[in-house]
């Protein structure tokens, strides 16, 4: 049977971590593809799954009522996508949807957060690769809000 | 061949070949001198200033090819009066240029070398000499990538030539916005955050850098994470050039005048002066 430790331990997010949080965090994984125009996260929708890239391209949006779907950020390989699966209430903020065909680990977030409650050594581990996710994806958003190219 | 004019304070006549039209406020002029000599030779990086008669005079980088010298090529957002009038000028119609002036990019340094090339909206456009001419001695360099932003699909600039650059096999070309609405397939994020995926050897490593100045400072702390040298991050600065000769002052930067000492600079040389808030 396949193992998933080699593909986990190869992604950015997850690099450095320990043999036995990669066998730990395989346990909650598995491996999906999205086709092209297929959502990964619906806004509203139960946190249930994040997702490590490991192919393809995908874009994270927000929908207007009026103009339809809007683009704020585009993930690719290597990256990792939903970033606040672990705050209550558990629902998405966005949509996340394939440009293309993309491959990616998904997480299972409630095996995982019950793994990370019994081992508060992979907790801090998992804890500080998110805390450097969400300080990048500050950054950028504050970047965005800043209209680098205003006239 | 036009080069140093004799006196660099006397504009030459230049008529207008050909104007396109990048976005809904940015053109393109293809110009060649009036009196018809062969050509215009400048250094890529390097500016001139464009006189529209009886409006102004301001600085516009150089933003054709270096290698043919048989036109010379500017593009200009229109935001002020003098820039609108050189946005409207007609096929025929003529401008007076001085130039060319000031420091080009280090492209004669850059053999054996990994490239990156950075820009930010306009940006795009004093940089793209450096690419024509580090493509058309491509073997000479180790990895060489292009990474490119703008606001939105509808600002990016020279779309067709990213397009071609981007069929070519020896040139890495990222383009990103900041926003975009759902048909665009391309992607969406700020430069510096494209830097992470960007490849090349960070101890041989030279980056050219032009866009606005938070894009640019954000973007060299990127490069200087990712370990290259700042002595090897070059920044295109900008500033209220008026003689082009550092006679005015106009450009003073602390110690430097960006028109005759730049406008390209090494980040180290500039460093102080660049984050020196209300300078």
């Amino acid at each position: 049977m396949e193992t998933l430790e080699p593909i986990l331990a190869a992604h950015p997010f997850l690099q450095g971590l320990d043999s036995r949080h990669l066998k730990i965090i395989a346990e909650c994984a598995a491996k999906v593809n999205f086709n092209a125009g297929e959502f990964l996260l619906r806004e509203q929708e139960e946190a249930a799954r994040f997702y490590l890239i490991n192919s393809g391209q995908v874009s994270v949006e927000i929908f207007r009522a009026r103009g339809g779907p809007i683009t704020i950020a585009t993930l690719v390989e290597g990256e990792a996508l939903g970033w606040l699966w672990f705050e209550k209430p558990y629902h998405w903020h966005f949509d996340a949807r394939a440009v293309h065909l993309t491959r990616v680990l998904a997480l299972d977030v409630k095996a995982l957060m019950q793994r990370c409650e019994q081992d508060h050594e992979l907790g801090y581990a998992l804890m500080k690769r998110y805390a450097h996710l969400l300080a990048v994806q500050f950054r950028v958003t504050i970047l965005q809000l800043v209209d680098f190219y205003g006239k | 061949m036009l080069n140093a004019l004799a006196d660099p304070m006397l504009p030459a006549p230049f008529r207008v070949l050909k104007v396109n039209r990048e976005t809904g406020d940015t053109f393109t002029l293809t110009l060649a001198p009036a009196a018809g000599e062969p050509g215009f030779r400048f250094a890529p990086g390097q500016f001139n200033m464009l006189y529209v008669f009886g409006v102004g005079e301001i600085p516009i980088s150089i933003s054709g090819d270096p290698d043919q010298p048989e036109t010379l090529v500017h593009t200009v957002r229109a935001v002020g009066a003098v820039s609108r009038a050189i946005c409207g000028l007609k096929r025929g119609e003529t401008l007076g240029v001085r130039g060319p002036f000031g420091v080009p990019w280090p492209v004669t340094k850059a053999p054996g070398w990994d490239v990156l090339v950075i820009a930010g909206g306009l940006g795009l456009a004093p940089v793209r000499p450096a690419v024509y001419h580090l493509l058309a001695r491509r073997p000479q360099f180790g990895n060489l990538e292009l990474i490119y932003g703008a606001r939105t699909p509808e600002d990016l600039v020279f779309r067709q030539e990213l397009m071609h650059w981007r069929g070519r096999f020896d040139f890495r070309v990222h383009v990103t916005v900041d926003t975009a609405k759902g048909d665009w397939r391309g992607n969406v994020g700020v430069v510096p955050n494209l830097i992470s995926r960007a490849r090349f050897d960070s101890e041989h490593t030279m980056a050219l850098i032009c866009g606005p100045g938070v894009m640019m400072r954000f973007t060299v702390q990127e490069l200087l994470n990712r370990g290259v040298k700042m002595e090897n991050i070059y920044v295109s600065l900008e500033r209220n050039m008026k003689c082009g000769l550092g006679l005015c002052g106009h450009c003073q930067l602390g110690p430097v005048f960006v028109c005759k000492d730049g406008p390209v600079f090494s980040y180290d040389r500039v460093r102080d002066w660049f984050l020196l808030r209300e300078v």
